[in-house]
């Protein structure tokens, strides 16, 4: 009886999942396609895999260039948001006052501003300082992570003893020698959290970088599949295959860290 | 450490000075703003309310308001449901249980703007041909009209979303003390009972994060908005995002698109706030 209930559950969440992954079956049979294949029939297999339509979107795309931006602006956004955050959520953490609690406070309630709100005086301001470039975007994101990211580290922050702090003090060691060599390291699976939060958000970006970056060669995989798409409305071959392209790095990212990732999303959303 | 440290501030400091540059000084910036005849360049002159006004008046705005807050609710309700039964199906006893949560979460790494893409694909063209094969006329010409855009979007996000959600009810169904469900079920308790006296009221707490999760993220909806209907037919399927966006970097009005801008924010966090506190109390009750 629970046995063959179980049977049931299964061959209904294979069946779920099937149907979970046909987007990206249709994307990918299609993305092999003549135009007028793709207009005769869009749901077998095609008659040749020809690479055609994949040499020609990466070329459009100037794939590696643009591979390489984003790969750019993620990482160091990423790194200099995980640095910066824990630092600022061990300040908080150990230095209990007021004006901690307000600052605290400060960083976590800019959660609830949305985008659109600073999006208008944000862009006008950086252009100001001529600083709508990758310098100016990777500064917006390590304000926008931020909060998400300290409150993060200041919870994981609290259940460090205190008593690691003083003991590493009595050795000799100072405040900087202290949170890298003995705190830092315990916080890495809060780490992985933050910087796999934030890997996502940024590499899959496209409002921002729109608003910000404005001379060719610096768009991120987002903004050029955007302008690539624009282009290729009617010609869904080499949509498909530019498409295929912009999603293969995050399917490789996937393969080797599912684990952390799955991990990360679920501990970042329920502490 | 102490607050006078010099360390401290030394510490705080970047972060100090991205998020005071990036939020703090233009939403202080944007809310004066929102007050005058600002053009981007010059302030111009001070106009009290009237931009808050206007706005109330703007059947464009008003429309999109409306469309997202449909759009949010059916959302809402509908990736809660999949959420939850996703994350029923895999935490039972099952070989695949792995293999399907990576599958119902890959959508979330991919961004909204090449989901909507691939999904424009799949309405305008699979469909259509599908469609024709079957002699169904409903299936042709998608996202052509207001009611067939909206169900795009809501199956779009549905997709998208419903794993992300899953993986939050997985975390807490895995941390239900099993020997409470088994108890129930040597009482005699059946499984639609066991399911609503017992794993409902102890899930809800994954409510409380998953409704605030789809209601912000489907509220504030840009990317595949823009990339499956791009707001059309008519603006019909615009949203809130996309109006402010485009009043803004379309039409040039800048003080007005800020006005709505801080309504937008008005409207988020009330409804954050609201939904927080409303959960909360129930849990308490349960």
């Amino acid at each position: 009886m629970r046995n063959r209930w179980n049977i049931k559950v299964e061959v209904l969440g294979i069946a779920l999942a099937i149907l979970w992954l046909l987007p990206f079956y249709l994307m990918f049979v299609n993305s092999f396609k003549s135009k007028k294949e793709i207009f005769l029939d869009t749901t077998s297999p095609p008659e040749a895999w020809s690479f055609d339509n994949y040499i020609t979107a990466f070329q459009e795309l100037d794939f590696l260039t643009t591979l390489f931006n984003s790969l750019l602006i993620t990482v160091v956004s990423v790194v200099l948001i995980v640095l910066f955050s824990a630092m600022a959520a061990y300040a908080l953490s150990r230095a209990k006052s007021k004006m901690s609690t307000f600052l605290f406070f400060l960083f976590v309630s800019a959660m609830l501003i949305p985008f659109q709100s600073v999006m208008i005086p944000l862009v006008t301001v950086f252009g100001q300082f001529d600083m709508l470039n990758r310098g100016g975007l990777i500064f917006m994101y390590i304000g926008f992570g931020a909060s998400l990211s300290i409150f993060l580290y200041h919870g994981a922050l609290n259940n460090v003893p205190k008593s690691l702090d003083e003991a590493a003090k009595i050795d000799g060691a100072n405040r900087w020698q202290v949170f890298w060599h003995i705190i830092f390291p315990i916080l890495k699976p809060i780490t992985v959290t933050v910087a796999i939060l934030n890997i996502i958000w940024i590499w899959n970006d496209y409002l921002l970088p729109s608003l910000v970056i404005n001379t060719t060669g610096s768009e991120t995989i987002p903004l050029k599949m955007f302008f690539f798409f624009g282009e290729y409305t009617k010609q869904w071959h080499l949509a498909l295959a530019g498409l295929t392209l912009a999603i293969i790095p995050v399917i490789i990212f996937y393969f080797f860290a599912q684990r952390s990732i799955i991990k990360g999303v679920s501990d970042g959303a329920v502490k | 450490m102490r607050t006078r440290d010099l360390s401290y501030w030394l510490f705080l400091a970047p972060v100090l000075l991205a998020l005071a540059l990036v939020v703090v000084v233009p939403m202080l910036l944007g809310l004066f703003y929102s007050f005058t005849a600002w053009n981007g360049i010059q302030t111009g002159e001070f106009v009290g309310f009237q931009n808050y006004l206007n706005l109330f008046k703007d059947e464009r705005f008003l429309d999109s308001l409306w469309f997202t807050t449909k759009f949010s609710v059916v959302s809402v309700i509908l990736i809660n449901f999949i959420g939850l039964s996703l994350a029923l199906i895999v935490t039972s006893k099952i070989k695949t249980s792995s293999l399907l949560r990576t599958t119902f979460f890959m959508p979330n790494l991919i961004g909204g703007l090449i989901l909507g893409f691939i999904w424009q694909f799949i309405f305008l063209k699979v469909f259509a041909s599908v469609g024709e094969a079957v002699g169904m006329e409903s299936l042709q010409a998608w996202l052509s009209t207001t009611e067939t855009g909206f169900w795009g979007l809501v199956i779009l996000m549905s997709w998208q979303m419903a794993g992300y959600i899953m993986v939050i009810y997985i975390a807490y169904l895995e941390g239900l003390p099993k020997e409470l469900i088994e108890a129930a079920e040597i009482d005699g308790a059946s499984t639609p009972q066991r399911f609503r006296y017992i794993i409902f009221p102890l899930v809800a707490p994954a409510f409380t994060v998953s409704m605030f999760l789809t209601l912000s993220n489907t509220f504030k909806l840009y990317d595949q908005n823009l990339s499956l209907t791009a707001g059309g037919p008519y603006n019909s399927t615009e949203m809130v995002a996309m109006e402010i966006f485009k009043t803004a970097f379309v039409q040039n009005a800048f003080a007005y698109a800020q006005a709505k801008a801080i309504i937008f924010f008005i409207i988020v966090a009330v409804i954050s706030l609201v939904q927080v506190y409303i959960n909360k109390r129930r849990e308490v009750e349960m």
